[in-house]
């Protein structure tokens, strides 16, 4: 299969890049993971808008609009589809009901959207551990709604859960929030930007209201946080106020921000770099969302963290400069489509600096004791990491080498950060000089019957 | 292995189809999200690690953290990106027959 | 900072010298890149290797076979100094044929070979049905292997983690992150590292792989390496499906089947393509067809480090005596020979080996 544009993700940023460019004239070939649209944070918006509207809200059911979108002739949306390769002279692997296809094309954009930070603590890794947008989605896609939760961690998105868990009739046990007073007076330099985003604010107090009406206790500051459980997750202990908690729960939510997923494009060897405010890597883009690698764009959280409606926007953006270097529009065409949406992008980037020093990482989650578990596939403790420091590992990839952090099926997804920041803790050099993992394909597991059945590639060496 | 659900569901209810879990039949919603099917009906681990035999379940929900993994025809897959179909046979990695024998 | 030895290169090559030095009472200054730098060490298979080796120069055959044999008592020091497991098996390995013709003319090789090794080389030929009882996962396409019974695997990883280890423990002061950039030799060697470290030392030993190219003209060696590509891949971990390990395949002592390698000649280009990983997925299901079923988890590419013939080169620089140039392509099965024979050769004691084989003087200035 052949077209101009290969968008990886149906996402915002994917499905508004898609439409962008379909009405522009561009052929487009969108290859996404789930059964149907929306990404992550518009997960199955089609079936389940009519459904529980009322209580995801219309944050979610707007994106109805960008699905609605995909519904054009010069688009091909591929679902189920889980892309294993993908190379700068623009060929795509991916797999559908076990077998291997490939498409090949002019341009790629990589929408592969956020992931959720590490969150090493004690216990982690126990069954009714699962992130925050896990939560979510088991209460977006399935209708499913934890009857015993605790809410762990820092941000915005911890509360629009407990909201809706709220409004779904189950509220959270408790919030157990680990930001500061510090980070709130760190964040204060930031609100008058903020108030650019006033929308964000009001919607941010109205849901902090929300939750106080309806008598959801929240712990603030929260330190020494420890899962327990022995086959499953029994109940939560922490510190909060200079007093030791402990919650029985049956459900641990967690979350402290998400992250650019910038897997697909490692493996194309794009420069990435440490982006403080932000607390994580992020690929090196222009303002278009082009990389070094002139055939590869990226959009969304995958570039940046900034939300679905700054990657709607970038996602547009996108696809204005592709139609332009394929000569579908001219330059004046493009700046002339592209101004309002600039205007767009930096009104609903107003809000980011703001957000990203109120709920900064969690402090022990960066930096675990030694006997957590970093690595969730090969089990590695932050103790094994800080042990390949002293043995003279600078960088993640001796370190994966030594103690087998990121060798497993995740390939990283879950611990990368941390061990970048592990092993930058230990030998007092920056996250920048430290580095992170070199990914490879396949960019998700494969079978080897699948990568046999592969389409032969041609044009390489 | 746990037979309460920590979770409750808000749908109405919706056709079910029998599925084989290790072995045991399990009614569940036809069309659903597998991972989130089986927490539903009770089941919080999904398998028991390789290295240390720990017992996992789902984590991310997204596809991205492998922790959800079951053995379909001798092949695992992540079962937050499956739908329950009928007459899915679901076993672990340890044991991938474990879901045939049980027909 | 000073010492006895400097060995450029951290990897398996330069700390098994190192390790074999420090044992021997001599102050070792390993000098060592950076996260980012081209690592057989991490890239390779993990196979301790004898068989294929050394058919047009046997002393390169006996050389693997004197170090295969060494490996037990290498790994149990080893184990014994840093209660490490290094997942060693010596139980024989395969080369796999897919036809009658490659089987009988590779057996007509190794006959010649052993002929000229007095008869020491142990293998034997298994046909398909034998070749099954012993590994019942090999698929029908196999027409049949050889199985020779000096070759075996070891965790190279685990490898390369323990001599770091042991080194340290030794008294070796390992450098790490560091470049270098010029050697002068007065009475003593100096090396001038980017950062500004400068090390000393009575001899030098360059083991930096790749990386001896560059730096082996400044001290008068020739030093002809290139770099060669092996994709890899490894599998999920799997109940136990294959018990000796082949070129095509083994399986870790995890669970999982690792499958390698291809061979290019691309420069210096570490990375993974559609089309190698394609091809490597093919051959392993022709081998073992139920693989099939497995996930591959991860791939990756490494550099060999090879010399014209694909020898190792063990060479005194004649324009700087003491500088010794070690570099090889089988750095794992030559590890106890680079700890327990090649420090005799470097002291030139009595008990030196006669390496002169392996000497740069074989090459032609080109």
């Amino acid at each position: 299969m052949h077209c101009d544009l290969i968008i990886i993700g149906a996402g915002p940023a994917g499905m508004a890049a898609a439409a962008t460019a379909a009405q522009i004239g561009l052929t487009v070939v969108v290859l996404d993971e789930q059964p149907r649209p929306g990404g992550q944070i518009y997960r199955d918006v089609d079936r389940v808008a009519p459904l529980r509207g009322d209580i995801l809200g219309r944050d979610f059911t707007e994106g109805t609009a960008l699905t609605a979108g995909l519904d054009h002739p010069n688009i091909h949306h591929i679902a189920g589809a889980v892309v294993w390769s993908v190379e700068e002279a623009v060929s795509v692997h991916y797999t559908r009901a076990g077998q291997s296809h490939r498409v090949t094309g002019k341009r790629i954009l990589l929408a592969t959207g956020a992931l959720e930070r590490p969150m090493p603590l004690p216990g982690w890794t126990l069954p009714g551990v699962m992130t925050v947008g896990a939560g979510q989605i088991m209460l977006k896609q399935s209708g499913l709604v934890s009857a015993r939760a605790v809410l762990v961690g820092a941000g915005p998105l911890l509360y629009l859960l407990a909201v809706q868990m709220l409004r779904a009739g189950a509220p959270p046990l408790a919030l157990v929030e680990t930001q500061t007073k510090g980070d709130a007076l760190r964040a204060i330099r930031h609100v008058l930007g903020a108030l650019h985003g006033w929308r964000d604010l009001r919607n941010g107090l109205a849901m902090l209201y929300e939750l106080w009406r309806g008598g959801v206790p929240r712990y603030l500051a929260a330190t020494d946080i420890a899962i327990e459980g022995a086959a499953h997750a029994e109940a939560l202990r922490f510190v909060s106020g200079g007093k030791a908690h402990r919650i029985a729960a049956g459900s641990v939510f967690l979350h402290h921000g998400v992250v650019p997923n910038t897997q697909a494009a490692r493996t194309i060897g794009i420069a990435h770099r440490w982006d403080a405010g932000q607390a994580c890597f992020a690929p090196e883009l222009d303002v278009w969302g082009q990389t070094a690698v002139k055939t590869v764009f990226i959009a969304g959280d995958g570039a940046r963290i900034g939300g679905a409606k700054v990657a709607r926007v970038a996602g547009a953006l996108a696809a204005l400069q592709i139609a332009q270097q394929l000569g579908r529009i001219t330059a004046p065409q493009r700046d002339q489509k592209a101004r309002s949406l600039v205007r767009r992008l930096q009104a609903e980037r107003a809000i980011r600096p703001f957000l990203d020093a109120a709920y900064p990482p969690m402090a022990q989650a960066l930096s675990p004791q030694d006997n957590t578990i970093v690595c969730r596939c090969e089990e590695v403790t932050a103790g094994d990491i800080r042990r390949s420091a002293q043995l003279g590992c600078l960088g993640p990839n001796q370190a994966k080498a030594f103690c087998r952090a990121g060798m497993g099926p995740c390939q990283g997804r879950y611990c990368g950060l941390t061990v970048s920041a592990v092993l930058a803790q230990e030998n007092m050099r920056s996250m920048g000089e430290t580095g992170y993992f070199r990914i490879r394909s396949p960019i998700k597991p494969v079978t080897l019957a699948e990568l046999a059945s592969a389409e032969d590639t041609q044009g390489h060496e | 292995m746990k037979t309460v659900s920590e979770f409750h569901s808000l749908n109405a209810s919706t056709a079910l189809v029998s599925v084989w879990y290790r072995g045991r039949r399990l009614d569940l919603p036809e069309g659903a999200n597998l991972a989130a099917a089986l927490l539903a009906v009770g089941i919080t681990s999904f398998r028991e690690t390789p290295v240390s035999g720990a017992p996992r379940g789902p984590y991310c929900m997204m596809g991205a953290c492998f922790d959800c993994l079951v053995t379909i025809e001798g092949v695992t897959r992540q079962a937050c990106m499956l739908e329950v179909s009928a007459g899915l046979r679901i076993s672990s990695l340890a044991d991938p027959q474990g879901g045939q024998d049980a027909l | 900072m000073e010492a006895d030895y400097a060995i450029v290169g951290g990897g398996v090559v330069g700390l098994s010298v190192a390790w074999g030095l420090l044992r021997r009472g001599r102050r070792v200054i390993v000098i060592d890149g950076d996260d980012g730098s081209f690592r057989a060490s991490r890239g390779n298979f993990g196979l301790i290797w004898v068989q294929s080796k050394g058919k047009e120069q046997p002393r390169y055959a006996r050389w693997s076979q004197q170090s295969a044999t060494a490996w037990a008592d290498f790994a149990a020091q080893l184990q014994g100094n840093t209660g490490c497991k290094l997942a060693l098996e010596q139980r024989g390995g395969y080369d796999l044929h897919f036809s009658e013709e490659s089987l009988a003319s590779t057996v007509a090789e190794y006959e010649a070979l052993k002929r000229k090794l007095g008869g020491d080389y142990p293998y034997e030929v298994l046909d398909q049905s034998a070749l099954r009882r012993e590994e019942p996962a090999i698929g029908p396409k196999v027409f049949g292997a050889i199985l020779h019974h000096q070759d075996g695997q070891v965790n190279p990883l685990k490898l390369l983690m323990y001599l770091a280890d042991d080194v340290r423990r030794l008294g070796g002061q390992v450098l790490c992150g560091k470049r270098v950039t010029d050697v002068k030799k007065a009475d003593m060697f100096a090396i001038h590292c980017a950062d500004g470290t400068v090390v000393r030392a009575q001899k030098l030993v360059l083991a930096a792989g790749l990386g001896a190219a560059e730096l082996g003209p400044k001290l008068g060696f020739k030093a002809p390496v290139r770099a060669q590509r092996g994709q890899l891949l490894i599998t999920e971990k799997l109940p136990k499906l294959i018990n000796r390990p082949s070129i095509t395949a083994r399986q870790v002592a995890e669970g999982g089947i690792q499958i390698g390698a291809t061979e290019e000649e691309v420069g210096l280009d570490d990375g993974v393509t559609q089309k190698g990983v394609v091809a490597l997925a093919r051959d392993a299901i022709a081998a073992y067809p139920a693989l099939g079923r497995a996930q591959i988890v991860r791939s990756w590419g490494a550099l060999r480090v090879l010399s014209p013939d694909g020898l190792p080169i063990y060479h005194q620089s004649a324009l700087m005596p003491g500088a010794y140039l070690v570099t090889c392509h089988s750095g794992i099965t030559l590890a106890p020979a680079h700890a327990f024979f090649l420090p005799d050769w470097l002291e030139n004691t009595p008990a030196a080996p006669d390496l002169e084989v392996f000497s740069e003087n074989r090459f032609r200035v080109s």
